[in-house]
């Protein structure tokens, strides 16, 4: 009787544990800390990547609505992907898109807002990537959407898709 | 020649000094920390040990918060803030985490508990 109580809570439990796990399995493991969102964006200093003029977050962050802050760098694949998502963002007038060229040579940078067109109003640069570390991000590419009170609304870790693009424009609305 | 030899022992006595310029008190600090950070994007391994481009720029962060004078513990915190728990490998008790640090005495004690009551049937 004993022995028979232990051997189902034995099995009970490998289920327990089969079915966390394999719930796990197609879940991320990256995740958007609550904290982040709804909190005053940091203040940064960098500089615009054509024009290499130095540029703080008080002026970028002071004419809209709406913004979206894009980190992004030419050698990252999953960014060419998103591209035509922040092109088709560009066209909201009450959103205004700006980029973060992410550990990247100027050149590089320069050649591919040439080949994919420019969403950004402001690129600015961020050399060693501690703006972003700053900003709570952890690689490219990653968007955060912003109100004209400086707090984050969304956090979006990876590429954008159209899933992510209605759910922005949810917000917007 | 004596004079040479003890001008010699002199030069290695004083050149100790300069072994304690190796790891000043700000590295000590920093490598401590990063130790303690976990690298989010290679997960398995913390931060001192990652080569990523998170570990790195995260390196330069730290230096510039350990040279703005922030004490270890509120660097933690502004971590935290920005990347939540998840970032730290020592974990906060909190109602998330109450089993994580209480299951492990629970069967310890339930362990002794177990132990002692054989060793009174052994007697």
């Amino acid at each position: 009787m004993k022995n028979k109580f232990l051997l189902s809570i034995a099995i009970f439990f490998l289920i327990f544990c089969f079915i966390v796990l394999f719930k796990s399995l197609n879940n991320s493991n990256v995740y958007v800390p609550e904290s982040t969102l709804n909190k005053p964006l940091i203040n940064f200093n960098s500089q615009d990547l054509f024009s290499t003029i130095k540029i703080s977050s008080d002026q970028i962050f002071a004419d809209s609505e709406f913004y979206i802050l894009n980190i992004w760098a030419s050698w990252c694949l999953p960014c060419r992907n998103e591209h035509p998502y922040l092109m088709e963002f560009n066209k909201n007038s009450s959103i205004k898109l700006i980029g973060l060229n992410y550990k990247d040579n100027p050149d590089n940078a320069k050649k591919f807002i040439n080949k994919f067109g420019n969403p950004y109003s402001v690129n600015i640069v961020d050399s060693n990537g501690t703006i972003s570390i700053k900003l709570g991000a952890y690689g490219v590419p990653e968007t955060f959407l912003i109100n004209k009170e400086r707090k984050i609304l969304k956090k979006i870790i990876g590429p954008l898709n159209e899933k992510l693009v209605k759910e922005i424009n949810l917000i917007i609305k | 020649m004596k004079i040479k030899f003890y001008f010699l022992i002199l030069l290695v006595i004083l050149n100790f000094k300069s072994l304690y310029a190796i790891e000043p008190n700000n590295e000590i600090l920093k490598n401590k920390i990063l130790k303690n950070i976990r690298c989010l994007i290679c997960q398995g391994q913390s931060v001192y040990d990652s080569q990523s481009d998170f570990a790195i720029s995260m390196k330069l962060v730290i230096d510039q918060k350990i040279n703005e004078g922030l004490s270890e513990n509120e660097i933690y915190n502004y971590l935290k803030g920005q990347y939540g728990q998840w970032i730290s490998y020592d974990p906060e008790f909190n109602k998330k985490t109450f089993i994580l640090w209480g299951l492990p005495i629970l069967l310890f004690v339930t362990g002794g508990v177990i132990v002692f009551r054989k060793l009174i049937v052994i007697k």
